[in-house]
């Protein structure tokens, strides 16, 4: 009795990692599928895979630049969010201050702020900044989504620091910034690490507001997709090519880091 | 001394004034302007001051528009139908599948990668999916002796292609908050309605799903507020069509601002996107506010 139903358990534990992944795998291989191949009305699991969607992409495409625009802006606004987030959340976790009630209330009600509700504004006042079509442009708007979330968890991690380590640090010499530097840091990096992730998420995967903020310069990879789709039909071999490259960074994360996400994923709703 | 303890009063503000700084930059000016906006009758690529001061009107147009009424309601039909189904999936398969058994951190591995992916691609895997010549589904329909559907052209069946693809994305959401909501709670009030003899119906609807109801409101709470935000994935799987029939409240703005390319207009829509999203959030934070600090209650 006991046995069959363990039999059941992971029976249907994959049977839903099926569901899950059959459309991922689906994008890879049609990724390496020729167009006459994909437009075939019979289905066939069988075929010679090829290389020619990603040649092209990468040779006429330019994605080589938005690869690198991707990289350069993710990188950028994730380093930024951690560092002014993490400031934040520990005066917020630590000090009583004039102003720290409405500070973290108006971070939580920032936090679900729409981008849809932030295009046309950002883009009229980047544009009266002049930094409409820049990268540094999308990394500052990409760095204010993520900072109530990143201050959010980094809140959670703080609080769970024992305060007598600091003071015994304080004590010890420490001013209240090499407190925060070499004693808090340090102990909170699971946290970062989960931070780290989310806001490489969103910045790497984000498509509105970089296709509005950008020129063919400075898009990114998740704008740039836009391009195969034209008005005679989409080019599915190379927007698949471009959804594999897009996708990658973070199936790796998934795989490496999953207990980060989910740490991640869970610290809104478990803590309350 | 006195120096230095004046100094101490500002080490705080000196924490927060970068993220403060970003934010009010990045979020709180543009939502201003957002409502500055609003008041003007302002075409994009002409210059601001051709701009008219409109006051309410383009709220008055907004509240006119059937077009406008037409998306709040696919928004809405889209965020209850798809939100309800992931709940009741996710939390029935979580109830299932509770009981640790080894390997749990593999399978969860694989729960999590819909949701990491960029939502674009979703929109690009499942809009190839759905294809009505050559897209996967209707081979399947083909092969199992079913007739193919023209799933993206059609209104109704291109409205339930995007319902599916939402709840292919997130459900694992849901299922994995209310699995770590059953395995993080107290197993000994279980134990005890177990030993006083309570069914597993009577273990389920009275001790467990109260027992985590605070972490399932927070998460349908969350789902609610992303599946108002969303965008990106009807963006290139229908871009809203046929018709209206997909048309999310986020990309009719978006449709306002950047292909009508009324700017005052589109800001009044997101002045009301706003304030649907901002209710729902004070919901979030009345259910749990994870900034309140423990001694304060």
């Amino acid at each position: 009795m006991a046995r069959t139903n363990a039999v059941l358990h992971y029976a249907a534990l994959v049977a839903l990692s099926a569901l899950c992944l059959a459309p991922v795998v689906i994008l890879v291989m049609t990724s390496v599928r020729t167009e006459t191949q994909i437009f075939d009305p019979r289905w066939s699991w069988l075929f010679v895979p090829t290389l020619a969607n990603y040649e092209s992409v990468i040779r006429d495409g330019h994605i080589g630049r938005y690869l690198g625009n991707s990289v350069a802006i993710s990188l950028a606004s994730t380093v930024l969010t951690l560092a002014l987030g993490t400031m934040c959340a520990y005066a917020l976790a630590r000090f009583r201050f004039l102003g720290r009630s409405p500070l973290s209330y108006g971070t939580l009600v920032l936090r679900t702020v729409p981008p849809a509700v932030l295009a046309v504004p950002v883009f009229v006042i980047w544009s009266a900044w002049g930094i409409v079509d820049s990268r540094s442009g999308v990394v500052l708007v990409y760095t204010a989504l993520n900072l109530p979330f990143t201050i959010w968890l980094m809140y959670g991690f703080i609080e769970q620091v024992p305060e007598e380590l600091e003071e015994a640090a304080a004590i010890d010499g420490c001013g209240p910034f090499e407190v925060f530097w070499r004693i808090i840091l340090p102990l909170v990096k699971p946290g970062l690490a989960a931070a780290a992730i989310f806001t490489f998420r969103l910045a790497w995967n984000e498509f509105i507001l970089s296709f509005i903020l950008t020129n063919r310069y400075t898009r990114t990879l998740p704008a740039s997709i836009s391009n195969y789709i034209t008005d005679t039909g989409v080019e599915w071999g190379k927007i698949m090519a471009a959804g594999v490259l897009i996708a990658l960074p973070p199936l790796v994360f998934t795989f490496v880091a999953a207990k980060q996400i989910i740490t991640g994923l869970t610290a809104g709703a478990v803590k309350g | 001394m006195s120096g230095a303890a004046r100094l101490a009063r500002f080490v705080p503000y000196a924490y927060i004034a970068p993220a403060v700084a970003v934010m009010i930059a990045g979020l709180a000016y543009p939502i201003v302007e957002a409502f500055h906006l609003s008041l003007y009758d302002w075409g994009m690529g002409t210059p601001w001051a051709t701009a008219r001061w409109a006051g309410l009107d383009a709220f008055r147009e907004m509240l006119a528009q059937p077009q406008v009424w037409t998306s709040v309601g696919v928004t809405l039909a889209f965020v209850v139908i798809a939100v309800t189904v992931e709940m009741v999936l996710g939390i029935a398969l979580a109830l299932l599948l509770e009981k640790p058994v080894r390997g749990m951190r593999a399978f969860r591995t694989v729960f999590v990668l819909p949701m990491m992916i960029a939502p674009i691609c979703v929109g690009l895997i499942w809009r190839y999916l759905f294809d009505a010549s050559f897209g996967p589904i209707n081979h399947l329909l083909r092969w199992l002796g079913l007739a193919p559907q023209a799933w993206l052209a059609e209104p109704g069946l291109a409205f339930l292609a995007i319902v599916v693809t939402d709840v292919w994305q997130w459900t694992p959401f849901v299922f994995i908050m209310a699995l770590a909501a059953l395995q993080g709670m107290d197993a000994s009030l279980v134990e005890a309605a177990k030993i006083d003899g309570a069914s597993w119906r009577q273990t389920t609807f009275l001790v467990k799903l109260p027992l985590i109801k605070p972490i399932l409101l927070v998460t349908l709470l969350m789902r609610m507020i992303d599946a108002f935000r969303g965008l990106e994935v009807i963006y290139v799987m229908t871009f809203g069509g046929p018709g209206q029939a997909t048309e999310l409240f986020s990309l009719h703005i978006y449709k306002a601002a950047f292909v009508s390319q009324k700017l005052g207009y589109a800001s009044a829509l997101s002045v009301l996107l706003l304030a649907l999203v901002t209710v729902l959030s004070l919901c979030v934070l009345t259910v749990a506010n994870p900034l309140k600090r423990r001694d304060e209650g």
